[in-house]
């Protein structure tokens, strides 16, 4: 396996014959000042004709650079340094096959540019910015048809208008003149594979498609690349991180690690008897939120106990004011939360649910004081007793009710000063409300640091040390070192790998017993909220649809939003496809 | 800063940190990455733009020549010599063969000045006898920064009487190269103090309007609209022609940066009220706030940090323009107006056509600008490359 190239003969030797693409050995690095970072360190697998192969790795697993490498579309200083990429094209004439070494080609030779596209082509993870935004959904189909087949304009328009209608797009005729933000997500992600069709692809590589969408609009993507792929015969190397998306959609299964293939395998026998200890892991963390956490006790008892009621949520609105127009009246303002009830107890945990636009955030941050409501208020009543309204309170009152009230954020990178230590960071709602300075201080930063699993010693560093789980526990170290009683997390989870995620969770959960906390916790992810959460709200539209025990909403809902919601979130059972069968919400339903 | 190096993983002396994968996702554990600061990390990234890293260098050379003007120029810059007028520079030479055989030592060839009968065209003809040189020796004194008498220069004759003109001489004999080293202070510090100015103006407005948004930024904006709008030269000009000659060369030159910053003021500005809007809305700043900073705390201690380096790449872009704004007012005869000595004030004496003929050595103060303005750019795009170590 050392030898980075394999001679020439051995890459004319046949290939089975429902193989497109053999890559084998493929290595590529990116050398940098002091050292040479192994992206993707000898990596085999093969992509068949009609089937799906699925790619799945944790950030950092070198899946997308091997797709990259494939096209040879690296960012500089990326290298392929060895291996052999073959794949069976079709010539452009059509006479007979001939099996091409892509790592042989130049990166921006001729013979490179015609197998991108039309052999080979790609989708990618952010379709607003893989579509440019000054040409039209049909110019930029059109233009790809004609780069690689001698039409006319009128022809590719003609073909562009029916790729549009396989992809389901309502209205293909008008869709076609229009601009991508004219799009949704789904639609765009809709457009882009529709333009990755434009030259009926032997392979298409998927590069988490989905990932930037919501729940039920990747089941519909998901469902549409599978019906393509039916129709067209053509091989899917889909790459994702997400296990549900892979028992759903993989015919195949190719797990990476650290740039490293660790498992290949089908489906079903790799869900059923993973081999690699770290297949394993993944499958377990990943069936490891499936369920309500086992450290966690049991639902029916924090529900039944007769704990009063630490924060409630009455009639609570929030508007977005509406561009101010020139000698008009301003442009009508977004409705982001609407006449929200909610009442947390004490030591409960209630999890928020919602697609993205549902109001989710927008709902945690006035109660987290970021942003006042428009209507409605936030009743607190803390140890003391005393019930206060936010919306009367300013100065020491609301510093009071900021130190009670906490929040953790989304994003590990962006919630963190870089410029400021660890200890600082943590440090520093200390400081500003002087509950210690000195040697005191930094003896309870310390603290604070061990409960969250971080050594003290970590406190001199800055946050760029720190990898996004480690990030999210020094984020959760300053949101509990005043001592609060309510934590707000905002999707406090999403951002961090499967495996991580747990942890994470796990963390929470045995602060909230050793803390004595309450949490609100946001999520647009049904699987972390059931593991977590006692009670769960539903969000849509900035309504919340249904409100009730998280074992009922998740398992028996009776909302038919929440019903389609929790029908289009992927299993990680691939015995048990049931995406297809889902519900679908539509507003006549309701 | 320091030089060294982001040193590479080593393995002992590190605390363990929890494993999040299960070997463990492959960690930042270089201690010296880990602790180190935004300068530093600054400074990393900075080092690897060589042009930056040169022009960091011939900066920091110009602005000591400004401080030791009076050491390093040989000769008294307004001292004239009746036979030296458009003398052509003059090579200094080390090694000295005499009968003798040959020793190491400074020294010029002696000229004598002819004049053309006919034309009456001055030219300097060599005499074979040669004027040796000194270092640290004794030639016209001084007050070093007004402070103390010295005598003693970098590199001058051994005879106090005789001359020599590495870059030439004008018109009335004045030594080009003392001249354009005691020009590099005002025109340099110009550069500095007016964009003191600019900062002061800019930082200030600027942070107001990005901070407080609504009314205080729709004034601040228009303001800066309107001074934008303004013709800057034919202002410029207007202003400075409004000076009284009269005026001491301490005062005019006051009211010359001034003028100078009157437009650079508003670039920073903008800069940074663009970068306090967006800061506002991230987390971190979100978060410093529900920590109960007060209002102080977030923009001194959050914000501030985040944008100085930021500041600092826009005012080292603003310095050559605001030098190349002076040099073109006394260039015009409206900015500072002998016997003060700037770049401007020293291009102005190159700008009849008799001065190209018989002395384009005059342009050399114009080098002199190109070279500062040249290095101050480099060094901005390397430091606003620098600028945010923590986007990759």
């Amino acid at each position: 396996m050392s030898d980075p190239r394999l001679p020439r003969a051995t890459v004319n030797a046949a290939l089975p014959e429902d193989v497109i693409l053999d890559v084998r050995n493929l290595r590529t690095y990116f050398p940098t000042r002091t050292h040479v970072v192994k992206a993707v360190d000898d990596v085999s697998f093969q992509l068949r004709r009609g089937r799906t192969t699925c790619i799945v790795g944790e950030s950092g697993s070198g899946k997308s650079i091997t797709a990259r490498s494939i096209l040879q579309i690296l960012d500089a200083p990326g290298q392929i340094e060895g291996g052999v990429i073959r794949l069976r094209s079709t010539g452009r004439d059509a006479q007979g096959e001939s099996i091409v070494d892509l790592t042989s080609l130049h990166p921006r030779s001729r013979a490179i540019r015609a197998i991108r596209g039309r052999d080979i082509a790609m989708i990618f993870q952010e379709p607003m910015s893989s579509l440019s935004p000054v040409h039209t959904i049909g110019d930029q189909i059109i233009e790809t048809i004609r780069l690689h087949e001698p039409v006319s304009k009128s022809e590719a328009r003609t073909r562009a208008i029916e790729l549009l209608r396989r992809c389901e797009i309502r209205d293909p005729d008008i869709a076609v003149d229009r601009y991508t933000f004219e799009f949704s997500g789904g639609m765009r992600q809709r457009a882009m594979i529709a333009m990755a069709l434009s030259c009926n692809p032997q392979v298409l590589i998927a590069d988490e498609p989905t990932t930037a969408l919501d729940v039920t609009t990747q089941a519909e993507i998901l469902d549409l690349m599978r019906e393509l792929q039916t129709s067209y015969g053509m091989a899917i190397m889909f790459i994702t991180h997400d296990m549900g998306v892979v028992a759903e959609i993989a015919d195949d299964v190719v797990v990476m690690r650290h740039g490293k293939v660790v498992e290949t395998g089908e489906v079903n026998a790799l869900f059923a008897d993973p081999q690699h200890a770290y297949t394993k892991k993944l499958l377990d963390s990943v069936i490891k939120l499936e369920r309500r956490a086992d450290i966690k006790p049991a639902e029916a008892a924090i529900l039944g106990a007769d704990t009063p009621t630490i924060l409630a949520v009455r009639d609570l609105s929030v508007t977005f004011p509406g561009q101010a127009r020139f000698l008009r009246k301003p442009a009508p303002g977004v409705h982001a939360v609407r006449q929200v009830s909610l009442e947390l107890k004490k030591g409960e945990s209630l999890g928020i649910v919602g697609e993205s636009g549902s109001g989710k955030t927008t709902l945690g941050r006035a109660i987290a004081s970021v942003r006042a409501p428009t209507e409605g208020n936030v009743l607190y009543r803390g140890k003391d007793g005393v019930e206060v309204d936010l919306a009367d309170l300013n100065g020491p009152a609301l510093q009071a009710y900021r130190r009670r009230v906490r929040m953790i954020f989304q994003d590990p990178y962006g919630s963190l000063n870089p410029r400021m230590t660890v200890g600082q960071i943590v440090a520093e709602p200390l400081r500003n409300n002087n509950v210690a300075t000195g040697a005191a201080l930094r003896a309870r930063v310390a603290d604070l640091l061990e409960q969250v699993g971080l050594p003290a010693e970590v406190m001199e560093r800055y946050p760029h040390a720190f990898s996004g789980g480690q990030r999210q526990r020094v984020g959760i170290a300053r949101a509990i070192a005043l001592e609060p009683e309510v934590v707000i997390c905002d999707e406090a989870t999403s951002a961090l790998d499967v495996s991580i995620r747990s942890q994470v969770l796990d963390l929470l959960i045995e602060l909230q017993k050793k803390l004595d906390l309450s949490f609100i916790f946001i999520a647009h992810d049904i699987g972390v909220v059931r593991y977590f959460c006692d009670r769960v709200a539903v969000m849509r539209l900035g309504e919340v649809v249904e409100l009730g025990p998280a074992s009922q909403v998740c398992s028996a809902p009776e909302h038919p939003y929440t019903k389609a919601l929790l029908s289009a979130v992927p299993h990680p059972d691939p015995t048990a496809r049931s995406m297809h069968l889902r519900t679908r919400y539509s507003e006549e339903a309701s | 800063m320091s030089d060294k190096t982001p040193p590479e993983a080593s393995a002992a002396g590190h605390p363990q940190l929890p494993d999040d994968g299960i070997e463990g996702p492959p960690l930042a554990t270089e201690r010296g990455a880990a602790v180190a600061s935004q300068w530093r990390l600054m400074w990393w990234k900075f080092r690897r733009h060589k042009l930056a890293m040169v022009s960091l260098f011939v900066v920091f050379g110009l602005y000591l020549t400004a401080i030791f003007a009076e050491f390093l120029a040989p000769f008294d810059p307004g001292s004239t010599d009746r036979r030296g007028g458009f003398h052509p520079p003059q090579m200094v030479r080390f090694i000295d063969r005499t009968d003798d055989g040959f020793s190491i030592r400074p020294y010029v060839y002696d000229t004598k000045r002819n004049r053309d009968p006919v034309t009456l065209r001055t030219t300097y003809e060599r005499t074979g006898d040669k004027v040796y040189l000194q270092f640290f020796g004794k030639g016209d004194s001084y007050e070093m920064w007004g402070l103390f008498e010295m005598e003693r220069h970098f590199l001058v004759p051994v005879n106090p009487r005789e001359r020599y003109y590495l870059f030439g001489a004008d018109r009335l004999g004045r030594d080009m190269l003392s001249r354009t080293i005691y020009g590099a202070r005002l025109s340099l510090s110009i550069g500095l103090v007016g964009v003191m100015f600019s900062l002061f103006l800019g930082v200030t407005l600027g942070g107001l309007a990005g901070y407080l948004g609504g009314i205080t930024d729709t004034v601040v904006q228009r303001v800066v609209e309107f001074v934008l709008s303004l013709p800057t030269i034919p202002v410029w000009l207007a202003l400075a022609a409004a000076l009284p000659p009269s005026w001491s060369i301490e005062v005019r030159y006051f009211f010359i940066t001034l003028i100078v910053s009157l437009v650079g003021w508003t670039e920073l500005a903008r800069v940074v009220r663009g970068r306090f809007l967006s800061l506002k809305k991230d987390d971190f700043v979100i978060a410093a706030r529900l920590d109960n900073a007060s209002q102080a705390r977030i923009i001194f201690r959050h914000m501030l940090p985040s944008l100085t380096s930021h500041i600092i790449a826009s005012v080292t872009l603003a310095i050559p323009l605001m030098i190349l704004a002076e040099t073109a007012l006394s260039f015009l005869g409206l900015g500072l107006l002998p016997p003060a000595i700037s770049w401007g004030v020293l291009l102005k004496e190159a700008q009849d056509v008799r001065s190209i003929v018989l002395g384009p050595w005059l342009f050399i103060p114009g080098g002199a600008v190109v070279i500062t303005v040249m290095a101050f750019n480099f060094l901005g795009d390397g430091l606003r490359d620098a600028a945010d170590p923590y986007s990759q």
